[in-house]
């Protein structure tokens, strides 16, 4: 064998352990998940979208936009009662329902715009549950064209603006019972963007730096040679395990801070641009609100960072230390990138529940679900990430108090077992 | 009073046996040595008696505390020093001793136990560097400085001259003897046969996980006729 295969090879050794081919594998798994749910929304994309009319017109220009919108969608609703069409779309699970008002035609025959109403039924306020209302938009889109042709082969006298553009909308958007007028899903969307993208980024990092920081701390103590002096002190192990986790979530703490010092400007930044008042429909958070969305990240930093301890009794250095953090750094960008795309009351079970179980995900979701008053979400997960931080905390407390901690073996063979037998 | 007492203690790692039901009692007061080549369960069994490992089977008394059940008892009284241990780099040296001593004390009393431990490391102005710029003779003096510092009922020292010159190990051992001679126990495990020949009352030679020889050092080169530990030791193990 020559010098360099023999390099490789012990190369290949040292760098293809189970510990980070899982990692891999499992990113893998969460990318197939991915691909899945970008699948379903391209098959969104494609469905003609379910949609309601309702024409007061009956003149020729309803009837364009009548045969535009029929070849194009499937119309659950074609009448001539609002209530009826709200109804129908919604039990149709459509997008919208859309008004064209008795006038329509005479104002526009006339020379002038015609206005029609677009009652949109959003299920989400994800980024990708815009992507129903952006079919729709599409149609009127196709609507407003097959009335401009009209136009430009009836008559040379309208005016030209009217022509290009012979119809103007006024949206109003029902979300959880909740009716907003001159508010479209995409405007409602781009509102809780920060609710959307931020607020899960900021969690996701506060999680994997302070859980990275536990993590290496335990690498840190072995690599050191510190833990045995340590773990012969007169202190009992819950208070090492304890003060291990109010030491990392402190710090945890600060930098959520300094994160909230540019969300804070991103936020003001939002307010002042703003041209509605969220708070006007419901859509802006309590004091109690702000208790729970606390308690929640508090809850989620609790159990990941004794998730991280658990993790960290089995780095066997700093280096090792930093491979052990995938998991979490895993466990953090999975319902980061859900929560950023999709509501949670809008995805398919199976994923809802991976989302309910992984714990960060709660208060990545709180402040969006808090604010569409889906309190049982946010308390079922207040609840379920405490009970998952007690049973982590007791897990490590009792490996503080096995030889696992200083032998490096244990006789599970899970998947920690795993990760650790080749450490 | 025995300081401790070793009753067939056991210690299996999953399918491997490495202590194999040893027994043996060390006395207050005395510097007790346990000798043995590498793998023989010397480590393991010091680890043991300082609550790092648990007992398979058997039993292990400290000071009369049952080591299973009162292993928090056993910590308020002992210090032990790992053969390779270390000291947190982000601390000085006496940040470190501090951080030791508010373990054991409060207030004038755990500045009174730095106090010593700065006297026993003997590292002048040094012991306000930190620890990460620390030669590794000096890292050792201040873990041996730690592990005495608080004056315990019984100290544990796995290799206690590792890593230091002939000038600082000859320092540490009249340091470690005066500790004795005011009362504290001394259970000590080395390589260096002259050392355990110089410092220990009485020793035992334990291979492959059994005592095989126990006595003071004139009885053991008696009985085997040889002019030191290291001949005793060599002729015990390759029999």
């Amino acid at each position: 064998m020559s010098s360099l295969t023999n390099i490789v090879k012990k190369e290949f050794k040292e760098m293809l352990t189970k510990s980070t081919i899982i990692p891999v594998i499992l990113m893998a798994v969460m990318f197939g998940y991915l691909g899945s749910m970008m699948g379903d929304v391209e098959e969104e994309v494609s469905t003609p979208p379910v949609i309601g009319l309702v024409d007061l017109d009956d003149g020729v220009i309803s009837d364009i936009a009548f045969e535009v919108l029929n070849a194009s969608s499937d119309m659950a609703y074609n009448g001539t009662d609002v209530d009826a069409g709200l109804e129908e779309v919604k039990k149709a699970g459509g997008v919208a329902l859309i008004v064209l008002p008795a006038n329509l035609s005479s104002d526009i025959l006339n020379g002038s715009r015609g206005y029609i109403d677009v009652y949109w039924m959003m299920e989400g306020a994800g980024m990708l549950d815009a992507i129903s209302s952006a079919s729709v938009d599409s149609l009127l889109g196709s609507m407003s064209y097959g009335i401009s042709a009209y136009l430009v082969n009836e008559s040379s006298e309208t005016d030209p603006a009217v022509v290009l553009f012979p119809v103007e909308r006024s949206d109003t958007t029902i979300f959880q019972d909740e009716v907003m007028e001159d508010v479209s899903p995409d405007f409602l969307i781009t509102m809780l963007s920060a609710q959307s993208f931020t607020v899960p980024f900021i969690i996701m990092m506060i999680i994997i730096m302070a859980g990275g920081m536990v993590i290496s701390s335990m690498g840190l103590e072995k690599e050191n040679k510190t833990l045995e002096t340590l773990l012969t002190l007169p202190v009992s192990r819950g208070s090492i395990v304890s003060g291990k986790l109010v030491a990392s979530a402190l710090v945890g703490l600060v930098m959520a801070g300094i994160y909230m010092v540019g969300f804070n400007y991103y936020m003001t930044s939002i307010e002042t641009s703003a041209e509605i008042d969220l708070a006007k429909y419901g859509l802006d958070l309590g004091p109690v609100d702000f208790i729970l969305v606390g308690v929640s990240v508090f809850v989620s930093l609790l159990a990941a960072l004794s998730m991280c301890m658990v993790l960290g009794t089995y780095a066997k250095n700093y280096k090792s230390a930093q491979t052990l953090t995938m998991p979490i750094t895993l466990l953090a960008i999975i319902p980061m990138f859900i929560t950023m795309f999709k509501d949670f009351g809008t995805l398919p079970l199976a994923l809802q529940a991976v989302l309910f179980v992984i714990p960060f995900s709660h208060p990545m979701m709180a402040m969006r679900e808090l604010m569409f008053g889906n309190y049982a979400l946010v308390l079922g997960g207040i609840v379920y990430v405490t009970a998952f931080a007690i049973v982590m905390i007791a897990i490590t407390v009792w490996i503080f108090k096995t030889d696992r901690l200083l032998t490096g073996s244990m006789k599970g063979k899970g998947l920690a077992g795993l990760l650790m037998k080749k450490r | 009073m025995n300081a401790i007492e070793v009753r067939e203690l056991v210690k299996d790692y999953g399918s491997f046996r490495a202590v194999k039901g040893i027994s043996f009692d060390v006395r207050e007061g005395e510097v007790f040595g346990l000798i043995g080549p590498n793998g023989a369960g010397k480590t393991t069994t010091l680890r043991i008696i300082a609550t790092l490992l648990r007992i398979s089977s058997g039993s292990v008394q400290v000071f009369g505390n049952d080591l299973r059940r009162e292993p928090h008892e056993v910590r308020k009284i002992l210090s032990y020093l790992p053969e390779d241990a270390g000291a947190y780099k982000n601390l000085t040296g006496r940040e470190y001793l501090q951080f030791i001593a508010d373990f054991f004390a409060s207030g004038r009393a755990a500045d009174e136990i730095v106090k010593k431990g700065i006297e026993i490391a003997s590292l002048s102005d040094r012991i306000d560097d930190k620890v990460d710029t620390y030669s590794k003779g000096m890292t050792r003096r201040l873990l041996v400085s730690r592990a005495l510092m608080t004056e315990p009922k019984l100290t544990i020292l796995d290799e206690l001259t590792s890593g230091l010159d002939v000038i600082n190990a000859q320092e540490i051992r009249k340091t470690v003897k005066s500790i004795s001679e005011k009362g504290t126990t001394v259970l000590l495990s080395s390589h260096n046969m002259l050392e355990v020949e110089l410092m220990c009352d009485r020793i035992a030679l334990i291979n492959d996980g059994r005592i095989v020889e126990l006595g003071t050092p004139t009885e053991l080169k008696g009985k085997h006729n040889a002019s030191n530990i290291e001949e005793v030791f060599t002729k015990v193990v390759m029999a």
